[in-house]
């Protein structure tokens, strides 16, 4: 597979230059060393090449090869991807640990797929069809959860089927259909190649008008985000970033998840493997890791590596939207992924932009996020798939002017902004419902009004607006102090802080809240609506506010999100007929006093 | 000295005159024909003097080194450097326990040295995150305020962000005195590094962990206030290289304690100034992330290995600016801080913990969830940091309109604020509170709230309890 050798002139750190590199291309993969190291040209100059290396250099002496590949760097696509651990370019870190032990060790080469194993294969097609690129061959059972369709890849010519193989047990490099054209004839296996940097292709692009239900309330019901759409959750350290994507990761409604942990934390990925598998998917009953594969590159894996890994991510994620399938991507962190580019940069001299990041930083962000998308795909039959791109940024600070946040914001439609004052009251998800917004609330309007209530979105704005009221009247209150308001704001008030504390707020550990689902949101919702109207019409009619502020009722509907599981929502409904009669007695017994 | 003995048969490594530029703590050597990044490099001068060196950047007839005990001193003529053809490495055992060594690991209490059982390159290797076990043993420091709120776990990184005068030592030498796994009655072994501190500082902990007993099992390595500035980037790598040989290979549960972390940081300022990099923010180098996450990441535990590597790395908010880069970078790769608070300790009250900056991200998944300690920790835990938010935006808010301005509740509020400062947080150095008792003292100060206020508590808890005023 080697093509030319080139020898090693100079090194620091990750970032490594050759010469006698004539005719090797831009993003080309070669391997750089002794060692045979994972590296990519990021730039030629004569025959000179910098070559970002994806493994420790230490040791690594000038005059050492670098052998060519030709190929770009690529992933390789077919069964054995759901379930995996893999690194930012595609090394499979289970199979690595059982290589080499539970430290990451370099030169170590394994294939991304289990190329010993045999998966059932069942053909879709007959000798004679005539195929053209993304067209499905045949299918095997990935894992319980997800079939995984053998299609021809988007590169191929097409052709008609010469051969297609019986349904039964293949390995990847088995041979499971031989297609012709022209004289040309061309193997189908069950994986194939694609260089992580260039879009699979799609016929056509459709409006992302379904919602993701991601079982979150603040995010579902205030700022939803459509499948195929893009979101970003920006917020300093500790604001919870990481257990909001675990969140997404575990309760979002799409068939396929992809975690790519870029310069995180060790332990966090620890986490995710540890109660992924014991937890449950709402949807289906199985462990969540039968629709979860892991691209973990922490902090301390090398640097070059973390610039490859949302890459990875997004070309594995086409993958399975080609399929037919929803697909989810969280990238946690973003910023770490820009300051892998910055630190790239950095050692290539480049002129610098904004504090440090290169030019080239708001460029790179709009093409990664332009990978989302509701699609028609390639291929017959005729399937809708998407890719939903959520990235957590992690501004220096705090400071939301930095230039990965502000770049990001250009580039998505739904922003969750984290506010670290929430989180300092453990008010979590410490989403803050001022600053955030969602451009797609006119758009998932439908599916609410169809599948839920037709008067989610008036539902949904009555609140909002008792939130946003609540922000004002709390700019006064700050100067003047809350007696000082009338008994219709104080109330409104109390109001408020009964839908952050029994709506907004939603516990991860607590097994009834975790997820709720999209009915038992809009009941909820309607709950704190009502006590608002209520309470209102019986201020009006002379029930003292303390009286109000006495109401037992209160404590229920604040605790109601833990204690009415998303099965029984009608003891909701229940609640909703207890709190009328409550208002009811409180005004009859008003009205008898004034009488 | 264990880290430049030859024992590997190098053909005794090549050695050049040629130096050309010798530039703040860097040296470029000309000439250089067989050199390999990362390469250990020892420099003689004119005099017969030793000093260490690490390459940075290598070319095919040039080398840039970066010279740990500084180039004061060193003259282009007559100095020559010996590339030694290996990385730089440490020399373990289980005997440094209960020694002393100097920042670059070379005994200093005037003993023989250990005699290494194996050789380790001071940088380490990645745990793989695959094998990673999560980490979910609660540690007891005794601390309500950590133990209550933010409770550390075995495995974990948890910093001190302190500043310039607050007692940021005592705090981490009455955990080292005071940890344990309640159930599992095993002692830590310690390690300490001190990272530009000064003389006295280093010898408090010396002190304290002998006062405990603790100093048999537990190894210092000491690069103080006057010692190389250099140097100071190898000796946290040095400390840990120690702990993990101690924790994955021989079963030790080991308490990493690094201070301080802003003097690293500066060091790794210097050495990117004098590269002339592109400087990031506050002129710290864009690579620091990914540098302090070398050094942090080096906690944890693994699956199959009985020992752990807990870390509890100290630094000091330059002005107190949890912003700064230091305390902001490391708040992104730390699990969790534990925030001093100036205004506390002005008040009178130690620890000074600002609980609510401070943050244990493995509490709720490894502990709460996973149900290890008493069922109403996590209730309780919420409804401390929901309350005491609330006081503390009322006093805030008293300032201002005066307490008349406030209704009844808000001044119940207001006076568990006070409470929780003075009851909970507050304790003696000497002071080891099981946590049964730290949640008898939330129960107490929760108790002084009407019940209805406690929306974060299981009612269950509540009945079991709360200590109603009639009752």
């Amino acid at each position: 597979m080697e093509v030319k050798k080139g020898r090693i002139i100079w090194i620091a750190g990750p970032a490594v230059k050759a010469d006698g590199m004539l005719g090797a291309k831009m993003y080309e993969m070669v391997y750089v060393g002794e060692e045979r190291l994972i590296g990519e040209i990021i730039r030629l100059s004569g025959d000179t090449a910098f070559i970002q290396v994806y493994e420790n250099t230490s040791g690594l002496s000038p005059g050492e090869p670098v052998y060519c590949t030709g190929q770009p760097l690529s992933v390789m696509l077919g069964p054995g991807i759901i379930g995996s651990v893999y690194d930012g370019v595609q090394r499979p870190l289970d199979r690595i640990a059982s290589t080499v032990g539970p430290f990451v060790k370099r030169g170590v080469h394994v294939p991304p797929l289990p190329f010993e194993k045999k998966w059932r294969f069942r053909p879709l097609v007959k000798k004679g069809s005539v195929l053209s690129p993304g067209d499905f061959v045949g299918v095997v059972q990935e894992t319980p959860l997800i079939e995984c369709k053998i299609m021809v890849p988007p590169n191929s010519k097409g052709g008609e089927v010469v051969s297609i193989a019986e349904e039964g047990d293949y390995t990847l490099e088995d041979v499971i259909a031989v297609l012709s054209k022209g004289g040309v004839s061309e193997e189908i296996k069950l994986y194939h190649r694609w260089p992580v940097r260039t879009p699979r292709p799609f016929k056509r692009r459709l409006n992302p008008e379904v919602p993701l239900i991601t079982g979150q309330r603040v995010i579902d019901t205030f700022f939803p985000i459509a499948k195929g759409g893009t979101g970003c959750i920006p917020g300093a350290f500790g604001t919870g970033k990481t257990v909001i994507l675990h969140n997404l990761a575990k309760w979002s409604d799409a068939n396929v998840i992809f975690h790519v942990g870029c310069g995180e934390r060790g332990n966090e990925e620890a986490e995710v493997l540890t109660k992924f598998p014991e937890l449950t998917d709402p949807y289906s009953g199985r462990p969540l890791m039968e629709r979860t594969a892991l691209i973990a590159n922490t902090s301390n894996m090398p640097v070059a590596a973390r610039e490859a890994s949302i890459y990875t991510g997004v070309a594995m994620a086409e993958f399975y939207r080609d399929m037919g399938y929803d697909v989810l991507l969280v990238a946690d962190s973003t910023s770490r992924w820009a300051e892998a580019l910055r630190e790239i940069s950095g050692r290539l001299e480049e002129m610098p932009a904004e504090e440090g990041y290169p030019s080239y930083l708001a460029s790179r962000l709009a093409e990664f996020y332009e990978r989302a998308g509701r699609v028609e795909t390639i291929g017959r039959p005729e399937r809708v798939g998407s890719v939903t791109l959520i990235g957590a940024v992690s501004p220096p600070g705090g400071d939301f002017t930095e230039p990965v946040t502000t770049h990001t914001m250009r580039f998505i439609r739904t922003f969750w902004g984290l506010d670290p004052n929430l989180a300092y009251s453990r008010h979590y998800p410490a989403i803050n419902w001022i600053t955030s917004y969602s451009g797609y609330v006119d758009t998932v309007k439908v599916y609410w009004e169809s599948h839920v209530s037709k008067d989610w979105l008036e539902l949904r704005s009555y609140v909002y607006s008792i939130l946003r009221r609540e922000d004002e009247l709390l700019e006064i209150v700050r100067l003047l102090g809350p007696e000082a308001l009338p008994d219709e704001e104080k109330l409104l008030l109390d109001v408020a802080r009964m839908i952050k504390e029994g709506f907004l707020q939603q516990s991860v550990y607590d097994e009834v809240d975790a997820y709720c689902d999209a009915k038992k949101q809009f009941k909820l919702l309607r709950l704190f609506a009502e006590f608002h109207k209520l309470s209102v019409e019986a201020l009006r009619r002379g029930v003292p506010l303390k009286s109000i502020r006495s109401m037992p009722i209160i404590f229920k509907l604040i605790r109601a999100k833990s204690e009415v599981r998303n099965d029984e929502v009608e003891k909701l409904d229940t609640l909703l007929e207890t709190m009328k009669s409550e208002f009811e007695k409180l005004m009859a017994k008003e009205v008898m006093t004034t009488i | 000295m264990s880290l430049s003995k030859e024992r590997r048969s190098v053909p005794a490594g090549l050695t050049y005159g040629t130096i050309s530029e010798i530039r703040g703590p860097l040296m470029v050597i000309d000439g250089v024909t067989k050199a390999s990044y990362d390469e250990l490099v020892e420099i003689e001068t004119k005099d017969g003097e030793r000093r260490l060196a690490k390459v940075l950047e290598v070319g095919m007839d040039k080398a840039v080194v970066q010279v740990f005990e500084g180039t004061q001193g060193l003259s282009v003529e007559g100095t020559v450097a010996r590339f030694l053809g290996r990385i730089m490495e440490l020399g373990v055992s289980e005997d440094m326990l209960g020694r002393v060594f100097d920042g670059l690991g070379r005994p200093l209490d005037g003993l023989p040295e250990p005699i290494p059982r194996e050789f380790r390159d001071v940088n380490g290797e990645p745990i793989n995150p695959e094998r990673r076990e999560y980490p979910s043993d609660f540690i007891q420091t005794g601390i309500s305020a950590i133990d209550g709120m933010n409770s550390l776990v075995r495995g974990q990184k948890l910093p001190i962000f302190s500043g310039a005068g607050l007692p940021h030592n005592m705090l981490a030498a009455q955990i080292a005195k005071q940890a344990t796994v309640p159930g599992k009655e095993e002692e830590f072994a310690v390690v300490f590094a001190a990272i530009g501190v000064q003389n006295d500082e280093a010898r408090f902990f010396k002190e304290s962990l002998e006062k405990s007993g603790a100093i048999s099992r537990s190894a210092l390595f000491l690069n103080l206030a006057d010692d190389p500035a250099i140097e100071r980037l190898i000796t946290p790598r040095i400390a840990l290289t120690l702990a993990e040989y101690l924790a994955f290979w021989h079963d030790y549960h080991v308490l990493v304690i690094l201070t301080d972390i802003t003097n690293y940081c500066e060091s790794l300022r210097e050495i990117s100034a004098a590269r002339e990099e592109v400087p990031g923010r506050k002129g710290y180098p864009g690579y620091m992330y990914t540098d302090l996450a070398s050094i942090y990441e080096r906690a944890g535990r693994i699956k199959g290995k009985k020992g752990s590597v807990t870390q509890m790395p100290i630094l000091s908010m330059p002005s107190d600016d949890i912003t700064h880069p230091i305390p902001d970078l490391t708040g992104y790769i730390t699990e969790g801080q534990i925030v001093l608070s100036r205004e506390l300790y002005r008040k009178g009250i130690y620890p000074p913990i600002n609980v609510l900056m401070s943050l244990s991200r493995l509490m709720g998944p490894g502990i709460i969830a996973e149900k290890k300690t008493r069922a109403d920790h996590g209730d309780v835990s919420n409804q401390l940091y929901a309350a005491y938010s609330r006081a503390v935006q009322l006093r805030a808010l008293a300032e201002i309109v005066g307490r008349s301005g406030l209704s009844a509740i808000d001044i119940k509020y207001l006076e568990f604020g006070d409470l929780f400062e003075q009851k909970f947080l507050k304790q003696g150095y000497e002071e080891n509170r099981s946590l049964d008792e730290t949640l008898e003292i939330a129960w107490d100060i929760l108790s002084s709230l009407p019940e209805y206020e406690l929306t974060k508590i299981k009612e269950e808890h509540i009945r079991k309890y709360y200590k109603s005023k009639s009752g």
